[in-house]
Order: C-alpha cells, then structure tokens, then sequence
C-alpha cells in the first residue's frame, strides 16, 4: 500500500460508534405519510408536477429538476398526494420549506425500471443525464447534485477518483455498514464514476477504525476487474480526515489551494452512498428514494443502522427505535461534530441525512456558558485547515469582513475541532457560520446595488436627453413662428402652406412625441 | 568674487523661488495632465450608498447625497444603508460613527415592489417615478416589477391611481437564513449546533 500523510491539527472525540451496531441494515418500514422536501440538495427548487388527490407509484417523478443545479423528486413508494404545502424541513433554522405529502397505500407498487447495462458503451453526457434524472445528489452531507460534480470541463481532466468511506465523526456508521454489506456495489459503482469522469485510478479510503469494512471493500476490490488502478487505502483515524481538502492531502500529499476544488489537482471525491445510487441509477434505473441512515444515541432503545425511505418523519422513527424521552433534551441532524439540532422531531429524513443523534444529558451535556477567550492557542493546535481560530473569532466579532477573508475564512470546513478544544466553550463554528453567510450577503448586495447605480445613472442620462431634444422642438417651434410673422402677408400663400405641412409632418414623425412607455423594451 | 558670497541673502532667496517656480510648474503641468474626471470622493461614497435611489436622504438620488457629504454633510442619514453604510461611511473619513438620523426614516428589512396584476389600470405614472426603470409595462397594458432590479425605493407607490402596488420583504424563505452571531454576553449556546 502506498504511504498515507498526516493532516496538521485534528482531535480524537470518543468514537461512540459501536453503539450503532455497524455491520447490519434494520428496516425502518414504511410510514403512514412521507413528506418530501422539494429542495434536499444544494441548488434550485424543482418543479413540482403532480397535484393533490393524484395516485402515485414508487419511482414516479413528483418533481422535476430546474436547470442543472437541481435534481428531480421520485415517490418513495406507491399512495396518494395528499397535500403540497409548507412544512418544517431538517435545517438549522427551524423555518419551513415547500413539501409534498404523500399518504402510502402500502402495496410499495413501483413502475417499471430501465436500466443501462452496456453503461461501457454509452457516452458519458448521457450517462450523466440519467444521474441526474434519478435525483442523486451527494449523500455525505453537502447534498451537491452527483451529476454537476462529475461534470468538469475539459480543461480539467480527472485523473483520480476517491470513494471517501472515512466517516470519521463520532457516532455514525452509516458508510461502514454501507461497505461491510454492499463493498461490490460501491466497486461497481465507482467503476462507473470513474468511467464518467474518464479516471485512471480509483483509491478507496476508509480510516483504520473500520476493519470489517477496509477487509470487504479489498475483497470485493480483488473480486473484481477495472482498468483502472485501484487501492484500497487505510490510516489512522483522526477527526476530521473525511473532510474533502484533508482526505485529499492524506491519500496524496497534495494540498487544495485556498479558495480552489479538488478537480484543480484532477480528483473527485464521491461518497460510498453515492456510489451505490449512482450504480442502481445506472443499471438498474432506480431512482434515489432511499438510504441508510444512523439513528443513534443513548435515548433509543434500539439504536442502528435503518434503511429508510427519504420523507420518513422522524417521529416514526422514534417510535421504530424505542425512544425514551426520560434522559433526552436534544435531538440532532447528523453527527455529534458538524450537525445541527432539530426543534420538533416532525422532520423528514432527506437524501443528505445520514444520522439522526438522540443523546441523553448524561451522554451528551448542554456545554456550559461561554467564557472569554483566554488567547490559549490550542484552537489553532486542533485546526485542520492551518486557520487562526481564535483570529478569526475576534474578527467576526468585529465584523471586520476584509481582515476574515484576509485569513482564508473560507478555508474553514466548519468541522467544529476548534469549538470542541476551547477551554472557553466559545461556540467559534457558529461565528464562523454567521460571518460567511454576512460576507455573502454583502456581495450579493454590493452586485445589486452597481446593477442598480448603472441603471439609475442610465436613466438620468435619458431623462436628460429627453428633455434636451423637447427644449430644442420647441426653440425650433418658436424660430419658425417668428420667421413666419416676419415674412407677413404679402408672402406666396401656396409656399406657406407647403411650409406648415412640413413642419407638421415633421412634429408627426418625431418619436419623442410618444410615451415614456416606450422606452422600457 | 562671485554673487554667492558678495549677496548671500539674495542668493539663497533666489534660489528658494527658483525652487518654488519650478516645483509649482510641475504641480501645475500635474494637476492638469493627470486631472480626475469628477469628484473622486464623492464618488467613493457613492459605492458605499447603497443605491436605493429612494431620496429619504433629502437628496434627489443617492449620487447628489454623496456629492453632499463630499462637502460636508452629515453621513447619517440614509436609511436604507443603515447602521453598516454609516459605520462604512465614518471608516472611509476617518470620522467618528454615529447612530442613523430618525428624521430621515428608520432601518427596515429590504423589499421589492409588487404590482397586482389584475388591478394595474396601465397608466405608466409607476413607470415614470421609478428610477431605475424596474417596471415594465405600456400603456393601458398591465404592469410589472422586475424583481431582481428593483430597489425597494417606494417611490412608485404615492403615483399609483389604484393602490395596486404592495411592498414585499425580498429576503423571506429558507434560502435567505443565516445564522445568527452568537451574543457578545456570551451564553450557553447549542454546542452539538455550533
Ligand atoms: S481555544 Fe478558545 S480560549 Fe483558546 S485561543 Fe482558541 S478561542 Fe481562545
Ligand atoms: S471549524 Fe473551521 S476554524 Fe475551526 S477547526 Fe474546523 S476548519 Fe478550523
Ligand atoms: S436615502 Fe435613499 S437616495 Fe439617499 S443615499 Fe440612501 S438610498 Fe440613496
Ligand atoms: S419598482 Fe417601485 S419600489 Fe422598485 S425601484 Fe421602481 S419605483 Fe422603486
């Protein structure tokens, strides 16, 4: 096996993965009503085809993608849609966004699937496409739609694919179940990936705290044919190394410029998950309507690893895994790390949740209240990124936007490594969160408002015009008046009346006679 | 026995005004060759304003509010900026910042113009006050509200003849949330969330 490298920074949080029992895939059922965020991805809404009261089979397209930033919807399973509306959603703002319920008549029919068995011999746009038209969009977390990512330009060909089964955050075990039952699957499928995105190697990472899982996926590596070079790469586990950048620098040594992606240095990280819908996508036409997803903490009584159907509400869920309420005061979106904690457990499971954590207080305490920043530096010790943690606090405390992106703020992975070693408990990754949504805004604003100088400066150069032009008819009006009084009477009458339906005709055809409308087209 | 030592006195003057003469040329020669168009000042201010073209300021436009200040006027009264424009304002003067003058309005979230359709007459007076040509229409036809371009300015709703144009807040929905800085106090904060 090739060397690995070492990250700067990291920490070693208790693991906390076997209570999830990886290993073995439960069945969570099928719920009475699925609710379906239209947006589960980062990009465009789509479009919502069906309409309340219609009858719907499992795969069916509730949903159709919006341009290329967006992926379409499918029915989980067969029922009713029972209502399109505004629902809360699984985000940190507790806000609601537009949903579809559908009420399951619990026959699972499904319409016929299609798929592309000589994937080899089909050109990679239209392989793509059906990516995109099965709705798969990255299932480590960031929900990019799979299709946008595998579709870099020319200029930057790829040249190593990485299937990144770090799962390094504590508690979830979603990807190592993922590999220790279905390692040929994510092997097919990254085939195909690598296919697509014309690769010549494949590495497959899994950090050494998943033995099972690194011994399946090299066997299912060794059971196979590529042409492609492939490894299986094993090392040390350390939070975060699953982070895209770091994963990056550990398997090759290779650092993502600042600001820069993967596909600058020809790589593409994919996600097992992804990987296994990319292949069911593609030879079998299934559309993603379904994942594993961990549900764990010492509140369930049945805690593990449950394929659920997308749209599932977590109160069933709940119910599926004996919850006891007596200890619990949270319950949170992904890993103990980088998730965010839910308001109502009458959220539904999308294509990005991989762990729902249930915690009791005991496990997981409600940190203390913050204190001052006593400048220990260890923030900095633990950041993965080489950030200046504690720089960057003060600075979005001060607002000072150019001082945050001088200090490569948007670097920072938001893996929460910094907040975890404060001795302080000053929640940092949330000034980081807030401070680059501000530098956001401030652009989009600062975009806006030049748009709206240049057509408000526009504007007054025409009103200007106008009213030059009208003042020189008229000047020219009053001179011909004047000419015409002073020629009197004794002047050829046939010549005069040319003359007025001259100047008449001349005063017709002048376009600044018409509307202020008109100038709008 | 040159000049220099017989007139000292005179000598050193002479060569100061020479000195003076000719740095005074080249400043001039500069100031001409090298002229800005316009008021540089005024002009930077005006990338800070933010363009609403509203006229809370007193001024006809936020360019004429920005010449204003370039010659001395207050920096606080913009509502639309509010308190991040004054603070950015008072940065680039070097002045000190102050609180947003409540003669000229209050800080409101931003919002666009919406004109209900069926009830526009299409009598083009909208189209007339907006100042940066975000409504679209002819007359007797229905109007619309470019959304993206419009200001928020209000000034198209005093011309309406019919009170079909509503005000909307532009930065409503999921998309537009952001977190929230945590509280200088420094409370408990959801430690699994940050
Ligand atoms: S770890 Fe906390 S207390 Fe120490 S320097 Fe960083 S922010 Fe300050
Ligand atoms: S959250 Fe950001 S600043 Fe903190 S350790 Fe992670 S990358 Fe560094
Ligand atoms: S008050 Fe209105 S017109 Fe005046 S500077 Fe502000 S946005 Fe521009
Ligand atoms: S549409 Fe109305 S509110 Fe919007 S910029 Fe024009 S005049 Fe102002």
């Amino acid at each position: 096996m090739r060397a690995t490298h070492s990250i700067h920074g990291g920490i070693h949080p208790v693991e906390a993965k076997a209570l999830s029992a990886p290993g073995t895939v439960l069945d969570a059922g099928i719920p009475d009503k699925l609710v379906l965020p239209l947006s589960q991805h980062i990009g465009r809404q789509p479009e919502v085809i069906v309409e309340v009261g219609e009858t719907v089979k499992g795969g069916q397209v509730l949903a159709l993608g919006d341009g290329p930033m967006s992926v379409p919807l499918h029915a989980p399973t067969s029922g009713t849609i029972t209502a399109i509306d505004d629902r809360a959603v699984p985000h940190p703002s507790g806000l609601t966004n537009r949903c579809i319920e559908l009420s399951c008549d619990g026959n699972d029919d499904w319409v016929a699937l299609e798929g592309l068995a000589n994937w080899r011999e089909i050109d990679r746009t239209a392989l793509i496409s059906a990516i995109s038209l099965s709705g798969v969009a990255g299932m480590g977390g960031a929900g990019f739609p799979t299709a946008v990512k595998l579709n870099s330009p020319a200029t930057q060909p790829i040249r190593t694919l990485i299937i990144n089964g770090t799962e390094c955050e504590p508690y979830i075990s979603a990807d190592d179940t993922l590999m220790q039952i279905d390692a040929p699957a994510i092997v097919e499928g990254a085939e195909i990936l690598a296919h697509i995105v014309n690769a010549e190697e494949i590495l497959f990472a899994v950090e050494d705290n998943k033995p099972i899982a690194l011994a399946a996926m090299q066997e299912a590596v060794d059971a196979s044919e590529s042409n492609c070079r492939r490894e299986v790469m094993s090392f040390p586990t350390k939070y975060p190394s699953g982070g895209e950048k770091q994963l990056i620098e550990i398997l090759t040594g290779l650092q993502v410029p600042s600001g820069g992606l993967p596909a600058h240095l020809g790589i593409v990280c994919q996600n097992p998950g992804t990987a296994v819908a990319v292949r069911e996508a593609i030879l079998m036409g299934k559309p993603l309507t379904e994942r594993i997803v961990t549900l764990t903490g010492r509140a369930l009584n049945k805690p593990g690893n449950y394929r659920v159907r997308l749209g599932t509400p977590i109160s069933h869920l709940l119910a599926v895994t004996a919850f006891d309420p007596k200890d619990n005061q949270r319950l949170i979106h992904g890993g103990p790390m980088m998730g965010f904690a839910l308001e109502s457990s009458d959220v539904p499971i999308i294509k990005t949740t991989n762990c729902v954590l249930v915690p009791t207080e005991q496990e997981l305490p409600t940190p203390p209240p913050a204190q001052a920043c006593i400048r220990c530096g260890l923030c900095a010790e633990a950041c993965p990124a080489s950030l200046l943690p504690q720089q960057l606090y003060w600075y979005a405390r001060a607002k000072d936007q150019e001082q945050l992106e001088k200090h490569h703020l948007f670097d920072c992975i938001e893996c929460g490594a910094c907040s975890w070693v404060c001795p302080s408990h000053i929640p940092l990754v949330q000034y980081y969160r807030a401070a680059k949504g501000s530098i956001v805004d401030t652009r989009a604003e600062k975009t806006r408002s030049d748009r709206s100088r240049d057509r408000f400066e526009a504007r007054q150069e025409r009103v200007e015009r106008e009213l030059a032009a009208r003042e020189a008819q008229r000047a020219a009006r009053r001179a011909a008046a004047q000419k015409k009084a002073e020629q009197g009477a004794d002047d050829d009458p046939i010549a005069a009346a040319i003359a007025r339906a001259k100047a008449k005709k001349q005063t017709a055809e002048d376009p600044l006679g018409a509307p202020a409308g008109n100038d709008e087209s | 026995m040159s000049f220099i030592e017989t007139q000292p006195l005179l000598a050193a003057l002479i060569a100061l005004l020479g000195l003076g003469v000719t740095f005074g040329a080249i400043l001039g020669f500069a100031s001409i060759r090298f002229r800005t168009e316009g008021n540089p000042l005024a002009d930077q201010i005006n990338q800070i304003l933010p363009q609403t073209q509203c006229g809370q300021c007193g001024y006809p436009g936020c360019k004429p509010y920005a010449t204003a200040i370039a010659d001395g006027d207050a920096i606080n009264k913009c509502p639309p900026g509010g308190q991040e424009t004054i603070d950015a304002l008072a940065d680039l003067l070097d002045v000190e910042s102050m609180t947003l003058d409540a003669e000229h309005g209050e800080e409101k979230a931003p919002k666009v113009a919406y004109i209900r359709e069926e009830d526009c007459i299409g009598c083009t007076k909208c189209i007339q006050a907006c100042p940066v040509d975000a409504i679209l229409g002819a007359a007797k036809l229905m109007h619309t509200v470019i959304a993206d371009e419009c200001t928020g300015c209000d000034l198209c709703l005093d011309p309406c003849p019919v009170d079909c144009i509503d005000m909307i807040e532009r930065k409503t929905g999921i998309q537009h949330w952001r977190w929230e800085l945590p509280s200088d106090n420094l409370i408990a904060s959801d430690r699994a969330a940050a």
